[in-house]
């Protein structure tokens, strides 16, 4: 369990939130702030697009990404530093991305 | 990337004239640094890259060379395997050959000139010798029928193997987009399901749901060792025996000679039982939690 976003979340070793319902801004928020992320608009339209091919079970990968005309993966590194697909992921609720077996 | 370095200090393993040339070039390398990297993923298998590096480890130690040399081992994923708990083994292995594993590399471009790999986020591998596993795509006749996505995978049913788009296509091994190591061993296991459903598909019966990803493979250490590994989508390689619980004679996620000897008899049951088609006993094309230590 982690405090995110003023609430309870139950959230897997990684730090994932483990049930999508419990996700929302003000919990992307603090789970961004742990990652030492300030989220901006640039941030929120990775982060929406993310959660929206998500929701068409699409599996994304840093190559989808950049291709996608949202960010390009330059960019995309510098809003989210060291790990850009798993801590955007992590930041939008979703579970660690399996671009990978 | 100044292609006037391919094949001279850059270098792959994934065509039979490239390995050729590879075998030639190492026979000559004696010091430096040597760097073993994975471009992007998915790659055609894992392991293969690790596999690799524990080969050349010991290839060099046997020449005498091995102190002259530093092995890196570059890689987009954040550890060494894609799943955290052979990661952590596997990660111990390169660490205890002396390999120096470099995560959460993604490569923007090559400076050949310079010979280094140069990441988007500006970190810098230097190299004397590049081993470097290209993106890897599907077939290219897959991208002219618009099939495939940006990498010329076909989008396909995780469990049933039915292309998503088009029902009466199914789908396995290097054509595939499921999340699954696009080895041998993954495609025989598919091979199973697959046939299956054409067979229903064309009846008109529902499709069977049954592939769960399973994977196996020998995982050749140096040194006449070797580990073995076996998983499926949900569940990571995990310790054990196999294929039998107990009597093993196999150990797996665990170096050691047998394993090395198993691979070597299954070259033979390749050959002479596999490409037959006649079953392995202990071995379905479902994974098995049998003998596994969760």
């Amino acid at each position: 369990m982690a405090n995110l976003g003023g609430k309870e979340v139950e959230v897997n070793e990684g730090g994932y939130v483990m049930h999508p319902e419990d996700w929302d801004k003000a919990v992307a928020g603090d789970l961004a702030k742990e990652l030492g992320i300030n989220l901006t608009d640039a941030h929120w339209k990775v982060v929406d697009y993310l959660r929206e091919q998500h929701g068409q079970g699409i599996e994304m990968s840093i190559r989808k990404l950049g291709k996608s005309g949202i960010v390009d993966i330059k960019t995309l590194y510098e809003l989210f530093p060291g790990g850009p697909l798993k801590y955007a992921a992590k930041i939008a609720g979703l579970h660690r991305p399996t671009s990978c077996v | 990337m100044d292609d006037g370095e391919w094949g001279k200090s850059i270098m792959t393993f994934y065509e039979f004239e490239a390995a050729k040339a590879l075998r030639e070039i190492l026979k000559n390398f004696n010091q430096g640094i040597f760097v073993v990297h994975i471009s992007e993923m998915p790659i055609k298998c894992p392991v293969a890259p690790l596999e690799f590096s524990f080969l050349a480890d010991d290839y060099f130690k046997k020449r005498g060379v091995r102190e002259q040399i530093t092995i890196k081992y570059v890689t987009p994923l954040d550890g060494a395997f894609t799943k955290p708990k052979a990661s952590k083994s596997l990660g111990h292995l390169l660490t205890e050959k002396n390999i120096e594993i470099i995560p959460d590399f993604n490569v923007e471009r090559i400076d050949s000139k310079a010979k280094k790999l140069i990441s988007y986020d500006g970190k810098e591998v230097g190299y004397d010798l590049l081993i470097t596993v290209p993106v890897t795509k599907g077939d290219d006749v897959i991208g002219r029928s618009n099939l495939g996505d940006e990498l010329n995978f076909v989008p396909t049913d995780h469990h049933t193997l039915q292309s998503k788009a088009h029902k009466n296509i199914f789908v396995m091994g290097d054509a595939t987009d499921v999340p699954a190591s696009k080895a041998g061993s993954v495609a025989h296991f598919q091979a199973d399901t697959l046939v299956d459903n054409i067979i229903r598909y064309l009846q008109g019966q529902e499709l069977v749901a049954n592939f769960d990803g399973h994977a196996n493979c020998f995982i050749e250490t140096g040194g006449q060792k070797g580990l073995v590994i076996d998983f499926n989508y949900e569940i990571e390689p995990l310790e054990g025996n196999f294929p039998f619980p107990v009597i093993g004679p196999l150990r797996l996620l665990r170096e050691g000679r047998l394993n090395h000897v198993g691979k070597l008899i299954f070259r033979w049951m390749y050959w002479h039982i596999i490409l037959r088609g006649w079953p392995i006993p202990g071995i379905s094309n479902k994974m098995s939690m049998l003998g596994k230590k969760k």
